[in-house]
């Protein structure tokens, strides 16, 4: 794994100078925001294609690997079926009901782990110096970043977290409303993108600490855990800070208890289950805002 | 006696190399502190539904969140310690070079790991542990002598812990990346290992397969004895039983694997 990896990173500089030359049109200061999401997405696309003929050359190694991930999170699930083997319910939830929260949770997760899971490589980057060299390139450094790497093997747990909410939603007796039926792709969206927006933070995060990646991990596979389980088994506090300070109850919790007809344990209004399209956009506005104010504060280690 | 002050040299250069890590360390103890909460809510709701779960009390439940916490690092049973080195030796050739080092190979990378989880024991064990007893009701011994057994059963702990991660890294010889069997071990070892859920809630044969298995020496044996819900002296047998049985194999392993290098001529 680590041979092809190291293999595919002298095959790194094709893709990247192919997104250059696209940005190229343009002097990079003077591209408007249109003009650098697009070579953004390009680069982000190109470089991960590469990386993903790189996984691509070990095919043996990638199935072994991508069943490894899907394992490794499947055993989250195998807990909760062993915990359900003693007990009927868990704060009250019974286990299909369990499994609507973890499949949901579950999938967003897996989506910006997918997209940007590689983001907690950056503090290795910055303290080994090689961070430097994407600061080079003509192309958006976030593009970079996130897609360094590119594990296809994470569809292992995409693949995991839609079986489950598959499990789940046929499982299930709801009362299925078109609402209903709108509030399940929205929250897996808006999941991502809350998971997304926590993931680009803590990235930033490490230009201040370099060697502070379990930090990132306790809020993004953290708060995964967390949102597999019921609300009403943690504390109010708890659920007050996963609510208003990171409001990572709106990338299951809410959507999820609106769908079970279910009501949520701080006392919140209805309609509040159709927000998180918006809470998701107002977390990444901040997180973008922290990215850049890391990469400006970034310097060089000068080795 | 010159070969003791050796292994002691080469543990406390395993200590110093993971006290360089003062900000990881930090930010582990953070992830350990938020995963432990989460637990701990988590197991107050198991426990309010069956008061007598696997024959603990809620307190003696808690106490295991956090102990299991603090021992995560320290029996390393997600990987993440001397293995990869080892691997990555075995892959590019310079286990030659170690084999003709005048000390033995398996006793020197257990003397760093030993170092390693002496680190992790302090580093990243206490505080997590300190943070549970302060907010939540645990039921940890103020007996001396407890906590004493408590370290004896941890320290046997930490040695079946490297064995089969040895054993894991020897898998290189044959397949060159240890990465698949590194993977499929680490699954094995949380799953039974008691880091999920403890290895006396699991239900009924599976439970009993689970608690023969060597990793139940990790992290269950330890806060059994801890909990005084497990006699000591019972536990070191089975732990040193599993110690001395995967040290052995690791011997057998590595004397037919140094033949073969032996035969491609190093």
């Amino acid at each position: 794994m680590a041979d092809s990896a190291e293999r595919g990173t002298r095959a790194v500089a094709a893709p990247v100078r192919e997104a250059a030359r696209a940005a190229d049109a343009l002097p990079f200061e003077r591209q408007g925001a249109y003009e650098r999401l697009r070579d953004g997405l390009r680069a982000y696309r190109l470089i991960s294609a590469m990386w993903i003929r790189s996984t691509m050359a070990y095919r043996a190694s990638f199935a072994m690997t991508a069943f490894g991930n899907f394992a490794a999170t499947a055993l989250d699930f195998v807990a909760i079926l062993l915990m359900f083997s003693r007990v009927d319910r868990l704060g009250g939830y019974s286990l299909p009901e369990v499994a609507l929260l973890y499949g949901l949770s579950g999938t967003a997760f897996g989506l910006a782990d997918l997209g940007l899971g590689s983001m907690d490589r950056l503090g290795r980057r910055v303290r080994d110096g090689t961070f430097d060299t994407l600061l080079v390139r003509p192309v958006p450094v976030i593009a970079q970043v996130a897609a360094d790497r590119f594990a296809l093997r994470r569809l292992g747990r995409i693949t995991q977290g839609l079986l489950v909410l598959g499990y789940a939603l046929v499982v299930l007796d709801i009362h299925w409303t078109p609402l209903k039926v709108l509030v399940i792709p929205m929250a897996l969206l808006s999941g991502a993108a809350i998971f997304s927006a926590v993931f680009v933070a803590g990235a930033a995060f490490q230009f201040v600490a370099q060697d502070a990646s379990e930090v990132q991990n306790s809020f993004t596979y953290g708060g995964n855990t967390l949102l597999q389980y019921p609300p009403t088994v943690f504390s109010k506090d708890l659920l007050r800070g996963v609510t208003f300070v990171l409001p990572l109850a709106f990338v299951n919790w809410l959507p999820a208890l609106y769908v079970l007809g279910r009501p949520y344990p701080l006392d919140l209004p209805t309609w509040v289950a159709f927000t998180p399209p918006l809470v998701a956009a107002c977390c990444c506005v901040p997180a973008g805002f922290a990215w850049r104010a890391g990469l400006r504060a970034y310097r060089s280690t000068g080795s | 006696m010159g070969t003791a002050r050796l292994y002691a040299a080469v543990a406390g250069s395993g200590f110093r190399r993971y006290a360089t890590y003062r900000v990881a360390t930090a930010a582990g103890v953070f992830t350990n502190t938020v995963f432990g909460l989460i637990l701990a809510y988590l197991f107050i709701a198991l426990w309010d539904v069956k008061p007598h779960l696997g024959g603990y009390d809620e307190a003696q439940a808690l106490s295991y969140v956090w102990l299991s916490q603090a021992l995560l690092m320290v029996v390393a049973m997600m990987g993440g310690g001397f293995e990869d080195e080892l691997i990555e030796r075995i892959r590019t050739g310079d286990i030659a070079i170690d084999l003709y080092r005048p000390a033995d190979l398996q006793m020197w990378w257990l003397a760093q790991d030993v170092g390693r989880a002496l680190f992790h024991l302090l580093g990243r064990g206490v505080v997590p542990l300190l943070f549970g007893a302060l907010v939540f009701d645990l039921a940890l011994p103020s007996d001396p002598l407890t906590w004493l057994a408590f370290l004896v059963a941890v320290a046997l702990g930490v040695v079946v812990g490297f064995s089969i991660r040895y054993l894991v890294a020897l898998s290189a010889f044959w397949l060159l990346d240890g990465a698949g069997v590194a993977q499929l071990t680490s699954i094995a070892g949380i799953f039974c290992s008691g880091m999920l859920l403890p290895l006396n809630v699991f239900p009924g044969a599976l439970g009993e397969v689970v608690r023969t298995l060597p990793w139940s020496a990790l992290i269950q044996a330890p806060v059994d004895v801890l909990l005084g819900t497990a006699d000591p002296l019972g536990t070191y047998v089975t732990q040193g039983a599993w110690a001395l049985g995967l040290l052995a194999a690791g011997r057998l392993v590595q004397s037919v694997a140094t033949r073969r290098v032996v035969v491609q001529g190093g």
